[in-house]
């Protein structure tokens, strides 16, 4: 707490001494970090700019800490916007580590929580509860889901106001202890905001996560396809473009989970397509190959339009 | 008399730094749970300190556990205050390490108690000068 603050630029002492950036860089390691968030998550670039830019930020602040010059201790906390599959959580993990690497937390460990783990269900519960939790995320990054849910507008004795304000306490108090990030759709996130000044005055980054096109989602699931030595014959994989395009329109669709279930769906009907074919002399292609029939048994190909 | 309760008692006090540094030893090394107790009965015998909220189980960091003594030697000024370390490995499920982190500001300490029973005999037992005749919360003064 006690650092010398030298306002006036004229007073740096020794202004020509040079200083090791790359070394510092080096040192942190952050590179890695950032190469594994650019190897395993498709797209996102305004979302990896952004990190790229808090990263810079962060060496520089802490290198200028080095050698004597002010640096007031960044406020880390954060807020993930975006529709759900986006990479909120995995970017927070990725987050964490680059956090743990320049040495603004101390563990860097990731604690997801939602609503129902910090709210109480009765009088007195809340605190505890909060506190417990806030407690398990210290020295790394408490990351809340839908925090939006927190606060409850219609009800005023709502408990998630509690919890809110020990949130508060916390991020304002021990700021080297722990980072938050909040989490979830940017319309509700930004009413959450509006109506608790407080919070949004100590969120210093705001990353906005963009839905995935359709080429982006064909490339994430060839990347987990791949991960499970799976492969799309040619048909499949022009029947799963058609499945992508239909599939977004649909309710509940999100992102890059639904490309998930959707292979695992395709999966356990290949799975039962060799079954019941186990005695026509199957290969080992056959048992990596998705056809395009274990897409087409999707109830998002059942008659066009109508809502199931 | 300074009372020489668990480990590091006939050490100088721990400072906070040294306390969050066994905190982290526990927790990070050992895997253990940290939990915080208190009392104003100082005497030996006394196995049952009160706790002070639950135990902590699954921490990473030290901080958080700090905050507890923290908030409990603010709560608390002239009360002992303990941080115990809990083992949950099969076979141990005990506390493994214990140690004092606060102490009243005066600590008057024990006098030997002498009864006569039957024939010559004598009973000794002790008794803590602060918690005889005062109940508990107002012993040490404050």
């Amino acid at each position: 707490m006690e650092e010398t603050i030298h306002n006036d630029p004229g007073n740096i002492p020794d202004p020509d001494a040079p200083v090791d950036i790359e070394g510092a860089f080096e040192d942190s390691q952050v590179q890695g970090v950032l190469d594994k968030l650019d190897r395993e998550l498709v797209g996102l670039a305004s979302v990896k700019t952004k990190i790229r830019e808090t990263a810079a930020l962060l060496l520089v602040d802490r290198v200028r800490r080095e050698v004597g010059l002010a640096s007031a201790s960044p406020s880390l906390h954060m807020s993930f916007t975006g529709n759900p599959g986006t990479g909120k959580t995995t970017v927070a993990m990725r987050m964490a580590e680059i956090l743990h690497r320049l040495g603004y937390v101390r563990k860097g460990h990731l604690v997801a929580v939602t609503r129902d783990d910090l709210v109480g269900q009765y009088i007195g519960h809340t605190a505890p509860k909060t506190k417990e939790v806030l407690k398990k995320a210290m020295g790394g990054v408490l990351f809340i889901d839908e925090a939006y849910y927190l606060y409850r507008q219609e009800n005023e004795r709502d408990y998630g106001s509690e919890a809110i304000e020990i949130l508060l306490q916390v991020m304002e108090n021990q700021r080297e202890d722990l980072v938050v990030i909040f989490a979830g759709y940017a319309d509700r996130m930004e009413e959450f905001f509006r109506s608790n000044p407080g919070m949004s005055s100590r969120i210093a980054h705001h990353l906005d996560f963009p839905d995935y096109s359709d080429g982006e989602l064909m490339e994430i699931a060839s990347l987990m396809l791949g991960e499970q030595q799976y492969r799309l014959s040619e048909e499949a994989d022009r029947t799963f473009r058609e499945y992508i395009a239909r599939r977004r329109g649909r309710p509940n669709f999100a992102n890059a989970r639904s490309i998930r279930n959707a292979l695992d769906r395709a999966r356990l009907r290949q799975a039962s397509r060799l079954f019941e074919n186990r005695g026509s002399g199957l290969t080992k292609r056959d048992l990596a190959t998705i056809e395009a029939e274990d897409f087409l048994a999707s109830r998002v190909f059942e008659n066009d339009g109508e809502s199931s | 008399m300074k009372i020489t309760q668990g480990t590091f008692s006939f050490l100088p006090e721990l400072s906070d730094e040294q306390i969050k540094a066994q905190i982290e030893y526990a927790l990070e090394e050992q895997g253990w749970a940290i939990s915080v107790e208190y009392t104003d009965d100082p005497h030996p015998r006394n196995t049952y300190w009160e706790m002070w909220g639950m135990p902590m189980f699954d921490l990473e960091d030290p901080a958080g556990a700090f905050e507890e003594v923290k908030d409990c030697r603010e709560a608390n000024p002239s009360h002992y205050i303990k941080v115990n370390a809990f083992d949950s490995t099969r076979g141990w499920e005990t506390v493994r390490l214990s140690f004092i982190v606060n102490r009243p500001e005066r600590e008057p300490g024990f006098r030997v108690m002498r009864q006569e029973a039957q024939g010559r005999d004598i009973r000794y037992t002790i008794e803590s000068y602060a918690a005889s005749g005062s109940p508990e919360g107002e012993r040490y003064g404050r």
